[in-house]
């Protein structure tokens, strides 16, 4: 029989069929952060249980980590306590970790694949629904509650039902100015954000594979915002050559009989997809959400959607409400939007890549008088040094942005940065939910070009315009 | 974990869709290390007219008199029926606890985020799944201030002289009847597990290299 690439992952970690349609799936990778896995160690502990495989954990702090003046350590005694006790957790377990100290520390989903972790073919999870990001390296990934934080701690394994298979080809040449992030905010616009609920997405077609591993990854990371916990690329040559020589990829002979099987993982021709979603981006304009959920989001040529727009019938009432919280009217055109901060961060959009385009932008040019703070938050400490290497961070506090260190931060604000009450703020991270950046703050998802593009002119601009 | 018992209640009603995890318990909560303690800030940003954190005397805190859960008639309400998309967004678990602690055992929508749904069953709380027309007539009821009967076994919900059959995944439901452990039902696979590792460190040494 064909088999797709999440058939095929399946397969290969297929441990046992219950009769119940359940399955035993072994997990290669288990990440963990601070905020997700403290209850799981306690749960652990309680049930006299002990951990499976120490091997098969990463630990890294990052949602509650603070992204300034770091020597002094973490000032919030209640971050403190959560902090404090992912290094007990790992200490007496004798768990790999990343110490706030460690230049590897940073946002979980950037520290794995960039550390060679997180590798082709494998299953990855993290009680954190942006494990999707993973999927970008053919990895099974997907993110998953507490209980199944001490499940796979416990066992390795996980109880679970498979998914169906989703293919969207994404055809065309990417335009200009249109990047990773733009596209997933377009198939998540057309497919909403249950879209992909039950499904495990695979992206295909020309335009991903003339994508980097980092956009892929941007792409990946957003799937769970279209509802699907997996999304998945296939492996190409940009795959093998981006584990290559990465400090924990195999290496030798080990790395010669990975790169065998790792080549097999794309989906065979003709295999077949419970939905296939054709897109095609030769024509499309870089996108912003205007509202309060991913998906409502129009080019940045565009308007705000009308309320007599039959498209939006059974949906009015979101729109009011979406309008309401964010302090916009219908069919305002997105470049009227002023802002007042600028996030720039997120596992999301904090590689190195993303932060090259910001810097090509925003390069002797000075952010607007009207922009309160603009923060650029490297996703790992090698970005940052990689960064400084480059001399980025001088075009950017040059061009008055700071340069912070590595974490979360502002796409959740659990740290010091956040959004306060009414001021908007345009963020390249991957929820733009009410409150998500703080009480009653107003995001807007963009691509770090439109980002940094705005941050020039206080408001939205077409960074094509530029 | 707790037994699913059937559950006789008023169901309070919020008409919403894409409740997100962020919207049920906001990040500030998600700083403590416990499993307990979250019903207060349940639906914080929309409950309370003012900001709240981990540790505050929330009973000191300006509430929302127009936000559904301080309507009287919604008083002790251990069911929620809400929009479609339920439990979209984060995968934080502490939905799931501040959605028990307040006191609800039972979520009624048209539909639920994939992590969110699962979480629930690993907390003894039933999620259940209706069509949005279902929704709408369950939700008319529930203005009334009549109790409303689920029952797992059988899969009924039953109001009035009304009663609507769903379906649930049939392990879900008996890990839920009979609030079973489901890490020690793994566990019962031990043999297997180490079997398949051996496989794999032959087949595959450079995912073990560790």
């Amino acid at each position: 029989m064909r088999k797709t690439l999440y058939d095929k992952l399946w397969d290969e970690h297929h441990i046992y069929s219950y009769d119940n349609g359940y399955s035993l799936i072994y997990i290669n990778k288990h990440l963990i952060h601070e905020v997700t896995s403290p209850q799981a160690f306690e749960g652990l502990k309680q049930a006299g249980r002990s951990i499976w495989r120490k091997k098969s954990v990463m630990a890294v702090p990052d949602h509650n980590v603070p992204t300034t003046l770091r020597e002094a350590g973490i000032k919030d005694p209640i971050s403190k306590i959560q902090v404090d006790a992912l290094n007990k957790n790992c200490k007496t377990n004798d768990l790999l970790k990343f110490d706030l100290e460690d230049i590897r520390q940073g946002i979980v989903h950037v520290v794995g694949p960039e550390q060679g972790i997180i590798l082709p073919g494998m299953t990855v999870v993290c009680g954190d629904s942006h494990t999707s990001t993973h999927g970008a390296l053919a990895a099974l990934a997907f993110g998953i509650g507490t209980s199944e934080v001490e499940h796979v701690l416990a066992t390795q394994c996980l109880l679970q039902k498979k998914s169906l298979n989703m293919n969207i080809k994404v055809n065309g040449k990417m335009p200009e100015y249109f990047y990773s992030k733009d596209l997933a905010l377009l198939i998540i616009s057309q497919i909403g954000t249950a879209g992909g609920t039950g499904y495990a997405i695979e992206y295909t077609g020309n335009a991903i594979r003339d994508l980097s591993m980092e956009a892929r990854m941007t792409l990946c990371n957003m799937t769970i915002e279209a509802g699907a916990t997996t999304g998945l690329v296939a492996v190409d040559e940009k795959t093998i050559s981006y584990v290559e020589n990465k400090p924990y990829s195999p290496k030798g002979e080990n790395f010669s009989s990975a790169k065998k099987y790792w080549e097999n993982l794309t989906s065979d021709n003709d295999a077949l997809y419970d939905k296939i979603i054709d897109i095609d981006i030769s024509e499309s304009s870089p996108m912003i959400t205007w509202g309060t959920s991913p998906e409502m989001a129009v080019g940045i040529d565009g308007k705000l959607p009308s309320l007599d727009d039959e498209r939006f019938s059974s949906k009015r009432q979101d729109l009011l409400n979406a309008f309401s919280y964010m302090g916009l009217k219908e069919k305002q055109s997105v470049n009227s939007i002023e802002l007042d901060k600028i996030f720039i961060g997120s596992c999301t959009n904090s590689r190195i890549e993303d932060l090259r385009i910001v810097a090509d932008i925003v390069k002797n040019k000075k952010i607007a008088n009207n922009i309160k703070s603009a923060i650029i938050v490297p996703g790992s400490g090698l970005v940052k040094e990689k960064a400084e290497n480059e001399g980025l961070d001088k075009i950017f506090t040059k061009s008055g942005f700071e340069w912070r260190s590595p974490g979360c931060s502002m796409c959740l604000g659990m740290n010091d940065d956040k959004l306060n009450e009414y001021e908007r703020c345009a963020s390249t991270s991957n929820r733009n939910f009410e409150g998500r950046q703080g009480r009653l703050g107003r995001t807007h998802l963009v691509s770090p070009a439109t980002a940094a593009a705005a941050a020039i002119h206080g408001h939205f601009v077409d960074v094509r315009d530029m | 974990m707790k037994k699913f018992k059937e559950i006789k209640s008023i169901a309070a009603y919020i008409d919403r869709k894409n409740i997100d995890t962020d919207a049920i318990i906001p990040k500030q909560y998600l700083k403590a290390v416990t499993r307990e303690g979250f019903g207060e800030a349940l639906f914080d940003d929309w409950r309370y007219l003012e900001p709240g954190n981990l540790g505050d005397n929330h009973a000191l805190r300006k509430k929302n008199p127009e936000f559904f859960l301080h309507d009287p008639k919604n008083e002790g309400a251990q069911i929620l029926i809400a929009g479609d998309n339920f439990g979209c967004g984060s995968s934080r678990e502490h939905a799931v606890w501040a959605l028990m602690d307040y006191g609800f055992n039972v979520v009624i929508s048209s539909s639920f985020a994939d992590i969110f749904y699962n979480n629930c069953f690993k907390n003894g709380i039933l999620p259940i799944t209706i069509s949005e027309d279902q929704i709408k007539e369950i939700s008319e009821y529930s203005k009334r201030k009549e109790e409303i009967s689920v029952n797992l076994p059988e899969q009924t919900i039953s109001f009035g002289n009304k009663e609507i059959k769903f379906e649930i995944d049939q392990f879900k439901k008996k890990c839920l009847i009979e609030g079973l452990d489901d890490i020690a039902l793994s566990l019962e696979k031990s043999e297997k597990i180490v079997s398949y590792e051996n496989k794999i460190k032959e087949a595959k040494p450079w995912i073990f290299s560790d």
